[in-house]
């Protein structure tokens, strides 16, 4: 396992919807069991970004390489092939109405490995419990509270121990205990197993706790407009929008 | 090495080795983990030991191996040795034990006694319920009667297109094959006793009285009540309802008064074109049978009254009522998850077409009573 080669390769990127394109050209590198965040204003296409990169949705130009393989061209097996390198965990969380927490996080062991019952059983357990949420294995996820279905949904998108994890906005209505020890969680796994984590968040506390790399986007370029480590973005940024940010200053100081 | 191995040995003071080596992950292990659990309950009271020196990569799969086995219920210790510090780690967070049983709580089995009896309680609510909504939904209607200004007639006519105008085409082409099917499979016994003139008033008074108006209805209660259920329903699930109530707009004047009103005006219209419709199909057909359009309409101007007519169209305002009605009721029930809204939508359409046979039969009832 290498680290600090690339595992996602953004190339070019164009994108956004049928008749709007939110980003232009836009290239940048995630580098294996990193803990890469995606920040910017809202608006400015994170959440998007995050959809093509995961090929949710398709580019208008431009590749996403993903270990390697090309999301944007592949179809069929390949596909199915890229997509079980990662796991997804939406800003609503998306947990299906009709199962437990538990068989939510066992569908993806039940479709993908040869695992006993049993065995898939506490493997789902131990996902759960990692979240802390292993009280709650029957419930259903309208049972629980919207921050809990997030925690079950990261849960649910580390079931199969991808290599990489997108998460969209994970510590967003969370309180700030639970908050920390889900960036302890990240941190743990990007360390100790070399996953890589893909966030789109704006908690700058959480930035600072987690987060090897940043970029920040911009709508009035549609693309990025900083790169790098948080803490020297912060201090050492020319760029008075990207202070403003860091700072959370409501307007920028007159220059 | 990109699989799992597992070799078991004894050691001379008497402990047993399972040695685990290669990649731990969900793909190579399935055979493995078997291999370990039997080894560990073979073991008998010798303590054992599990020796990942030779473990290469160890995901949450593999770390679910160890958990297993040390949450093996066994007489002597089992441990765990020479595994990576980062794995260790892992597992250090998982306490084995704690993972044993399902701490959640069991939904109690209840005796059949008392299923029955929740069940006729949920029923005899929900009487209650659809009850109260009428009330509430009628005192909506004439607050927004006296008031006319209060009503938003925009969304009125929103309604009025998709659940009137838009419905046109399917109760035209139901109601005419109606009058067709009719027509002719009462044509073909009717002709051995040369009576084919008579099925003119067969479909007249049926028609009219009767399927014209209930037809309409049941089309509808499937095609708006529906769509109602759906759409207050999933207004319902975004807590857009909660933010009317929050607001002080009272989410039945709002939704359900625009909705009835809508249903009110456009089911009685759709019935008038259905009674037409339905009588051109059974003249067609009683064409090729012979008999002309001007006879058989000279014959239905004969036999059936005005009061006839009216009979059936006062019914279709009554329908109109229910399945608006209805529809919004079950939509504002709506509750929690993605099959709440289907289940809404569902619940209208029966509740909806029961009502309407109901309401039929009343009407029937009453009209033989007062001999219309």
């Amino acid at each position: 396992m290498d680290a600090g080669e690339p595992i996602i390769r953004v190339e070019g990127v164009t994108a956004g919807y049928e008749d709007r394109t939110i980003l232009e050209n836009i290239s940048f590198d995630v580098r294996r069991g990193e803990v890469f965040v995606i920040l910017g204003g809202s608006g400015c296409g994170k959440s998007t970004l995050l959809k093509h990169m995961i090929g949710l949705y398709p580019v208008h130009r431009g590749h996403v390489y993903i270990d390697g393989a090309d999301i944007v061209t592949a179809d069929g097996d390949a596909r199915g092939a890229i997509l079980r390198k990662f796991g997804v965990m939406y800003q609503s969380g998306a947990l299906f109405g009709s199962m437990t927490l538990l068989e939510n996080v066992r569908l993806p062991l039940e479709a993908f490995t040869q695992l006993d019952m049993e065995q898939m059983d506490l493997l789902a357990r131990m996902k759960l419990d990692l979240v802390g949420l292993v009280q709650f294995t029957g419930h259903l996820p309208n049972e629980i509270s919207g921050g809990m279905q997030k925690r079950a949904a990261i849960a649910r998108a580390m079931a199969l121990d991808p290599q990489i994890l997108f998460l969209d906005e994970p510590s967003a209505g969370l309180d700030p205990i639970t908050s920390a020890e889900l960036d302890a969680l990240i941190r743990r796994l990007a360390d100790n197993l070399g996953v890589t984590f893909v966030i789109v968040t704006h908690e700058l506390a959480s930035i600072y706790a987690i987060a090897d790399r940043v970029i920040m986007l911009d709508k009035r370029v549609k693309g990025i407009i900083a790169e790098g480590d948080p803490r020297r973005l912060r201090d050492e940024s020319a760029d008075p929008y990207v202070r403003q940010f860091f700072h959370r200053e409501a307007e920028v100081a007159a220059a | 090495m990109s699989i799992a191995a597992l070799a078991v040995s004894e050691t001379s003071d008497g402990r047993r080795v399972l040695a685990l080596s290669g990649r731990l992950v969900a793909d190579t292990i399935p055979a493995v983990w078997r291999d370990a659990l039997r080894a560990v309950r073979e073991a008998g009271a010798r303590p054992v030991v599990v020796d990942a020196a030779g473990v290469d990569y160890c995901d949450g799969a593999g770390i679910a191996l160890l958990v297993d086995l040390l949450r093996q219920p066994h007489t002597a210790p089992v441990e765990v040795e020479n595994l990576k510090p980062a794995y260790n780690a892992l597992l250090r967070q998982f306490d084995p034990h704690a993972l044993d049983h399902d701490l959640d709580p069991e939904q109690p089995r209840r005796p059949a006694i008392e299923e029955i009896g929740r069940n006729t309680m949920i029923v005899l609510r929900d009487m209650r319920v659809q009850v109260e909504f009428l009330g509430q939904a009628t005192a909506a209607l004439f607050g927004a009667i006296r008031h006319p200004s209060t009503i938003r007639w925009r969304d009125v006519g929103v309604v009025c297109e998709r659940a009137g105008v838009d419905a046109l085409p399917i109760v035209c082409l139901i109601s005419f094959l109606l009058g067709l099917i009719l027509a002719f499979q009462s044509a073909i016994p009717m002709k051995q006793f040369g009576a084919e003139i008579f099925v003119a008033d067969l479909i007249g008074l049926s028609m009219l009285r009767e399927l014209g108006a209930l037809m309409t209805a049941i089309l509808l209660a499937g095609r708006s009540g529906a769509a109602f259920a759906a759409e207050i329903g999933t207004m319902r699930v975004n807590q857009e309802i909660d933010a009317l109530t929050t607001m002080g707009l009272d989410p039945v004047k709002f939704l359900v008064t625009t909705r009835v009103i809508a249903a009110v005006l456009m089911i009685p219209l759709l019935t008038l074109f259905a009674d037409l419709v339905g009588l051109l199909g059974g003249a067609l057909t009683m064409q090729s049978f012979g008999i002309p359009f001007v006879t058989f309409m000279h014959e239905i101007d004969s036999i059936v009254r005005f009061q006839d007519f009216m009979a059936g169209w006062i019914k279709s305002f009554v329908f109109a009522l229910l399945i608006a009605g209805i529809g919004c009721l079950r939509g504002l029930q709506t509750g929690a998850g993605a099959s709440a809204v289907g289940d809404a939508a569902t619940r209208a359409v029966v509740s909806g077409i029961v009502l309407i046979v109901i309401v039929d039969g009343v009407f029937a009832v009453l009209y033989f009573l007062l001999d219309i």
